[in-house]
């Protein structure tokens, strides 16, 4: 394989229902920054129908090409005409790298691909970079989060790689921002279209996903029960803060599965994390270690969580709770 | 010597932890307070195989053996000790007799029924005027045509409320002593049975334990188990299984409590440092430790034994000498390491206290082991 | 129907624990198990065994101990399994260990193939997928359930991020299974009894016809590059005092590092 003849970082664009999902202006962030680290392109692939007018917003977010196949096959993810098309661009024009978010349709479409187009995939990413030797560098968590593994795919082009949602940082819009959009014609093979949508549902999980929130006040054990996570609420709703919980309090059935942050829940990166009453399982901080500020309450001064919080509280998270709710709620009344 | 697993022991213990923890543990606290029987459980046992464990797939068995059926016991009992009798008692007291000592006809009429749990086995000997000297058996059965007519009481009959089998002693002959006693199968619906009232018991709480009352309580012949004056050879046989099931229970409500130990000494602190960290409770749980292993060494051979068909009554009534006053001694130093807590159902320490005290009773008292030992030492 | 359920041996990671001084992982002593996707597959295959009797083929390619979560299968109710077992497969990464897997599949009668989700030990969800790609099959990922009409058409329930999607689609076919899909049965205590004593079918390379440059190690576009544990951040100031000093010290970092 020659790899000089394969340049440009590629980003597939998830969109659901015409909404372009954030995960993808996460990955055209980091795309830029690896591209710029190249020296090559940023092509945004997006698919979908009647989705043109999003071409140029992914411009502002860092793409220099957008290749946008607007097709009525392509109105609704499923998995092969979406694999035909992406397989049909990849073969045509040898991108170097080709990033997709790691939801459920791009974990759908990496490793169908990956195979079609008989390359590597990494899975699940949460860090790239480019290596001396120009390669990318995909590190994931393994075994639980115990363990973090750089891969990299030296001789097979394209680099793949599905990448965690939440994990990216987005590059802020800028409307300055000049690139080319560029509609790409795919030809389908139909008679290989073989699972039919019957419906698609949505279901209101919850408020806001937890993934989104910018405070999160997360409670565990030392919480106890609901009406310790009643008693959470209200600290964030003060806080206009969204409420997320550890593994044991979602499996003693208080909380629900998607206010989960951990290895099998949920990784958060909010600017202000509360552990309330958390030890701090590895499985635990690997779901919430990236967040940008760390404030810990537990009764046990040696838990594991004040290790990574960047301010701890040895007490009873029943007394400083609601202590803390008071006060704040007076500040912000002031403030008004 | 080989004193490890086998893979298919291994894979079985596997199993029936992961069934104890998921589907037993949960239930034992309300079984205990509310003195229920726990039917869904039994269900979900029926349809494992768990409540034919020991018998041959050709009467609806599991195939299996005594080892397996002994885990099994232990490891239901290490959660729910009431759980962990009901399969004992319908194994060791009522299916085992029947496959033993039961002709081909009572075989395919009973065991196919009870191996799938469909029905429900118990086993009545004691009487109030006859525990330890089961010999003074005072319910008669008088021929009559082609029945037995049966009268008078059993008592303190575990599964007796919900069970359809009973394996039941009576006197035939007076005059012949101890062997004057017969055997009979006799099924929930023949007339003149009937349960009486149900006691109220310190431990093994769901267990319902009743009395069995015979008003002319009509047997067909087909029924007696075994020869006629062989009841109380058949009565003791069968409480050495049973022995080995109970021995089997003692020690996993041994082992039970020493989890809940280990558990609570590493949390639990007291000035500054976890209580597991004082010596005082670390040479308490060493020799604790050591007995528990000890007891499931004597219980594994009484089930070794009984496998391999070797003579291993004083085997079992060593087993469960042993393990009952460990499983005693285990529970009482539980909630001592407890403290107060120990002391309260939130905790549940207190419950396997509870019912560790009917193991060094039922099935033969610790002092009927101690006969049964020292007369096989002094012969 | 005749369904092959592809199953993997993994350590319980939830019961991994780092060695404090080193950083390293332990992994002595930590038990292995079916992974808990997978176990959800074989109990949609089992049910439809219950249901329809079909025919139930578990297999797996993995060390000889694997042996041992094969006979668990077979406790379960499959009724038959196959070990792809030789050096030529080791360090396979995902391309080449579905190459290998469905180098097996095409030696064997189906109307479905399961897989679980993902792995626990790798969390990749590749493998599935790609093996439908190589056999030119339809996939559909993120099982909850399934039904089926008794003919040869499949309605299956797929879990999103944000609801679910009920799809058709047509025997044969590749689904990927959560474990969260169903409960899935215990072994009985008769399969336990009879399952040392069932064969377990041992394939090497010689049963399959894959090129021998698209499996192991050689076949893996991907490698490790290098393994860490994560550096641990420097801790911050951990405080011992009464609940209202405590509220001080927080409201007052707060409103340095924030605005509120």
């Amino acid at each position: 394989m020659d790899k000089t003849q394969y340049k440009d970082v590629y980003v597939f664009v998830e969109q659901r229902d015409g909404v372009v999902q954030k995960v993808a202006v996460e990955l055209l962030g980091k795309a830029r920054e690896l591209a710029d680290a190249l020296g090559e392109r940023v092509v945004a692939m997006l698919l979908g129908h009647d989705i043109s007018a999003k071409a140029e917003e992914l411009i502002a977010y860092g793409a220099d090409v957008v290749l946008c196949a607007d097709e009525r096959e392509l109105a609704q993810y499923t998995t092969e005409p979406y694999a035909q098309a992406i397989a049909q661009i990849v073969r045509e024009r040898k991108p170097s790298i080709v990033l997709i978010g790691a939801t459920t349709i791009g974990r759908d479409l990496g490793p169908r691909l990956s195979a079609r187009l008989e390359t590597g995939l990494t899975a699940d990413c949460t860090g790239l970079d480019i290596s001396e030797e120009r390669d990318l560098l995909m590190t994931r968590p393994a075994f639980g989060g115990n363990l973090m593994a750089t891969i990299i795919c030296k001789e097979h082009r394209p680099q793949m790689s599905t990448v965690r949602p939440g994990v990216m940082r987005a590059k802020e819009k800028d409307a300055s921002r000049t690139g080319v959009v560029e509609k790409v014609d795919i030809h389908f093979d139909k008679s290989k279209f073989r699972v039919k949508v019957l419906e698609t549902v949505k279901e209101q999980k919850n408020k806001i996903d937890i993934t989104e929130a910018k405070v999160l006040v997360s409670g565990g054990r030392g919480v106890g029960n609901a009406e310790g996570f009643a008693m959470l609420g209200k600290l964030a709703e003060t806080l206009g803060a969204e409420v997320s919980s550890s593994r044991a309090m979602v499996d003693a059935g208080v909380m629900p599965h998607d206010r989960q942050v951990g290895q099998t829940g949920k990784t958060v990166r909010p600017d202000l994390y509360f552990a309330m009453g958390i030890s701090g399982a590895i499985q635990h901080l690997a779901g919430m270690e990236e967040s940008g500020y760390i404030v810990a309450v537990n009764k046990d001064k040696y838990a594991p969580i004040f290790g990574v919080a960047d301010l701890g509280i040895v007490g009873d998270v029943k007394k400083v709770v609601p202590l803390l709710t008071e006060r704040l709620a007076a500040l912000s009344k002031h403030n008004k | 010597m080989d004193f490890s697993l086998s893979k298919k022991e291994i894979l079985f213990q596997q199993m029936i932890r992961e069934f104890a923890e998921k589907e037993v543990k949960p239930l034992a606290a309300e079984v205990d307070e509310e003195e229920r029987f726990p039917l869904e459980t039994v269900e979900k046992m029926a349809k494992l195989g768990l409540m034919g464990i020991p018998f041959p797939v050709e009467y609806g068995g599991a195939g299996g053996d005594n080892m397996l059926y002994s885990m099994a016991v232990e490891e239901l009992s290490r959660v729910c000790a009431t759980t962990g009798v009901i399969v004992s008692a319908h194994t060791s007291l009522c299916a085992s007799p029947i496959y033993e000592f039961g002709n081909e006809e009572q075989k395919r009429k009973y065991l196919p029924k009870l191996c799938s749990g469909e029905w429900i086995g118990a086993f009545g000997l004691t009487e109030p005027n006859a525990g330890t000297d089961a010999s003074a058996q005072q319910t008669m059965a008088v021929e009559e045509g082609d029945n037995y007519i049966l009268n008078g009481s059993k008592i303190f009959i575990t599964n007796a409320a919900y069970a359809h089998v009973y394996i039941v002693m009576a006197m035939t002959d007076k005059s012949q002593g101890t062997r004057g006693i017969s055997a009979f199968i006799v099924e929930r619906d023949f007339p003149g049975f009937s349960i009486g009232k149900k006691e109220k018991k310190m431990g093994i709480r769901g267990s319902a334990t009743c009395e069995l009352i015979f008003e002319n309580c009509v047997v067909p012949k087909a029924n007696l188990l075994g020869k006629l004056g062989e009841g109380f050879k058949i009565a003791m046989k069968t409480l050495d299984g049973g022995r080995m099931g109970i021995a089997s229970q003692a020690l996993g409500i041994a082992q039970g409590a020493m989890d809940e130990t280990v558990k609570y000494v590493k949390e639990r602190k007291q000035f500054g440092k976890a209580i597991g960290k004082f010596q005082n409770t670390q040479f308490q749980l060493a020799d604790l430790q050591a007995k528990i292993q000890a007891v499931r060494l004597l219980v594994r051979m009484a089930a070794w034994k009984k496998d391999k068909k070797l003579p291993y009554s004083v085997d079992s009534a060593q087993a469960k000498l042993f393990a009952a006053e460990t499983a005693m001694e285990m529970t009482t130093k539980a909630v001592q390491f407890h403290g107060g807590y120990g002391y309260t159902r939130e905790y549940p320490v207190e419950r396997m206290m509870r019912d560790a005290k009917i193991t060094e009773i039922y099935e033969g008292t610790s002092e009927v082991q101690r006969m049964v030992i020292a007369g096989a030492l002094l012969k | 129907m005749k369904i092959v359920v592809c199953i993997k041996q993994v350590p319980d990671t939830t019961e991994i624990k780092l060695d404090p001084a080193t950083g390293t992982m332990i992994r002595d002593g930590v038990p292995s198990i079916m992974n808990p996707d997978d176990k959800g597959g074989l109990e949609i295959a089992l049910q439809l065994k219950d249901k329809y009797g079909a025919h139930v083929t578990v297999i797996t390619m993995g060390p000889p101990q694997a042996d041992d979560m094969l006979r668990e299968a077979l406790a379960m109710g499959a009724d038959r399994a196959i070990h792809m077992s030789d050096r030529k497969f080791a360090g396979a990464d995902t391309l080449a260990t579905s190459n290998a897997i469905a180098g097996a599949l095409r030696m064997l009668d189906f109307d479905l193939v399961i897989t679980g989700r993902q792995a626990i030990d790798g969390d990749t969800a590749q493998v599935g997928p790609q093996i439908a790609e190589h056999l030119d099959l339809p996939q559909v990922t993120y099982v909850e359930d399934l039904q089926f009409d008794g003919n040869k058409t499949f309605t299956i329930r797929k879990s999103l991020e944000d609801g679910y999607q009920m799809v058709q689609v047509d025997a044969p076919c590749v689904i990927t299974v959560l474990s969260s899909a169903n409960k899935a049965r215990y072994m009985s205590v008769r399969g336990i009894v009879e399952a040392y004593d069932r064969e377990v079918e041992v394939w090497t390379y010689d049963n399959i016809s894959v090129a021998e440059e698209k499996l192991g190690l050689k076949g893996s576009p991907t490698r490790v590059w290098k393994s860490f544990t994560k550096g641990a951040k420097a801790a911050g100031k951990v405080y011992e005092v009464e609940p209202n000093e405590a509220v001080d010290i927080i409201v007052e970092k707060l409103k340095e590092k924030f605005i509120i």
